[in-house]
């Protein structure tokens, strides 16, 4: 379903991306885990247009999107929730779910947002209130069900664990496993790496730039070099 | 508004005011069009004239630090200015009175508004519940503010940010054109400077009253009309412009937001 291939991507002259190469396929759970600063985000970026890869290509339902504005490649089905949620915090929660499906039209956003509110119901109760008084919980779900208003086939979720406690972050992803199961194929960006292997079909670990490892969610959380750097022993 | 979107101050907003009276001053002297065409001729000029120059002149520095696109604002305001120059040479120009000189007596004709002031100050509070409107209801209008929130989380949205910008300025000009008829009604004078000073006056206004908030660039405005004329009363004359700007100063140092503005958060 993705498939990016040699991806290189500079901020100024530092070499932030170096040759990473990886794979989603349909209906998977793929994370994508790393240490503070390995450059998760930027990968994530990159896909979804508001960064550019000097190098290879970046290939979403077979059709090239490396030189794709990102505006058009939402369109296409690819919806990222980044880092730090940036929900718009002066708009309404139905405001933003409304921008969610910017791209959509007329009955289509209807539907959507039944379904949302179906998948997240607090938001229903909280509709009209300002965004910016949800508490951080509430505002990770808003940042999902914004993305999934644009009826997304593949969801690239950046951290949606920072900042939660963990009973909370348990719940998110519960939610996540369920879109999962609904039929959305995810591209998940965590440092909680136990917790993101504990979903994950597969992984890739992103050290400095570049993919040092990579396999099935099992495998990576028995591995022995993962367990040390990022498992905590 | 079109600060709040694309966080940058339009200098040039005064002389596209210019520009929409002169286009109207023409309509109707020299092609006899008459008065509510002139308007919208005038609308549709300036609005293609907005977006010209924020095609050509602003969007290219989208990425370039904050001074380079004041500067290249106050370029712009010049060029016009020069420009109208070249056209229609630096010789005023008598507007004529769109409405014919009626006014409206009140209390037994004990006070009287002129007709325009009636017509200015109508068409302000259409324009700002209009504003209002598209801003809260209109997807477009949903898609300028989340634009002005954060432009990177609104492309995720999949709204195009750069055609957002566009209709914004699109909007700014086509109400500089309606500002500059209604100006002009007021103070039958044009020439090539006209839009200078209330230019930088309805920026005063916008700061006043709270930059990006649209009830509160009007409530600046109606503040910083009634500081002008009793400054001009009670003070002095050729003073009114200073204390004007006088006033702008410490509002900035007292309450940097303006008076309806929205605190502005430090981005982590």
């Amino acid at each position: 379903m993705l498939k990016v291939e040699n991806m290189n991507v500079y901020y100024g002259a530092i070499h932030a991306i170096r040759n990473v190469s990886l794979e989603v396929l349909q209906g998977e759970i793929v994370t994508l885990i790393g240490a503070n600063g390995a450059g998760k985000s930027t990968v994530l970026q990159t896909i979804s247009g508001l960064m550019r890869s000097k190098t290879g290509d970046i290939a979403f339902m077979d059709e090239n999107i490396a030189a794709v504005t990102p505006h058009k490649i939402v369109e296409r089905g690819l919806a990222h929730v980044p880092e730090g949620r940036r929900i718009f915090l002066r708009m309404t929660v139905r405001e933003n779910l409304e921008m969610g499906a910017y791209t959509r039209h007329g009955s289509e956003v209807q539907e959507a947002l039944e379904k949302v509110y179906q998948l997240f119901p607090r938001l229903l109760e909280r509709r009209k209130q300002i965004a910016g008084t949800l508490s951080g919980g509430e505002q990770q779900m808003l940042a999902m069900g914004r993305a999934l208003m644009s009826r997304p086939k593949l969801l690239m979720l950046d951290e949606p664990s920072m900042g939660l406690a963990p009973i909370l972050v348990e719940q998110i992803f519960s939610i996540i496993e369920d879109m999962n199961k609904n039929g959305v194929t995810i591209l998940l960006v965590e440092q909680n790496a136990q917790i993101a292997l504990s979903i994950a079909d597969r992984g890739y670990v992103l050290e400095t730039g570049s993919i040092i490892m990579s396999g099935t969610g099992h495998e990576l959380s028995q591995s022995d070099d993962i367990r040390k750097a990022y498992l905590g022993g | 508004m079109v600060y709040g979107i694309a966080k940058m101050l339009n200098f040039a907003h005064g002389d596209v005011i210019m520009i929409g009276a002169y286009v109207c001053f023409f309509s109707l002297l020299h092609w006899n069009i008459p008065t509510v065409f002139a308007i919208i001729l005038a609308m549709i000029i300036c609005t293609a004239l907005g977006v010209l120059i924020e095609r050509l002149a602003y969007k290219p520095l989208r990425a370039a630090p904050s001074l380079a696109v004041l500067i290249t604002a106050i370029g712009v305001s010049y060029f016009l200015q020069n420009a109208a120059q070249l056209l229609w040479t630096s010789s005023p120009k008598v507007f004529p009175s769109v409405l014919g000189d009626t006014s409206l007596r009140l209390f037994g004709g004990q006070l009287s508004v002129s007709m325009i002031s009636v017509v200015t100050v109508a068409a302000c509070i259409v324009i700002m519940l209009g504003l209002t409107w598209f801003t809260g209801k209109t997807k477009t209008g949903k898609a300028m503010r989340a634009c002005s929130e954060d432009k990177g989380a609104a492309q995720l949205m999949g709204i195009n940010v750069n055609l957002t910008i566009s209709v914004t300025f699109a909007i700014g000009a086509a109400l500089a054109a309606v500002a500059g008829v209604l100006l002009c009604s007021a103070y039958p004078m044009l020439m090539p400077t006209t839009g200078a000073m209330p230019g930088i006056k309805a920026f005063t206004a916008a700061v006043f009253g709270g930059i990006g908030s649209i009830p509160g660039a009007m409530l600046g405005g109606i503040l910083l009309g009634l500081i002008e004329i009793f400054g001009k009363a009670y003070i002095s004359t050729q003073l009114s412009d200073a204390i004007v700007f006088a006033v702008l100063i410490i509002v900035l140092l007292v309450k940097p937001a303006g008076l309806l503005g929205k605190q502005v958060r430090e981005k982590v």
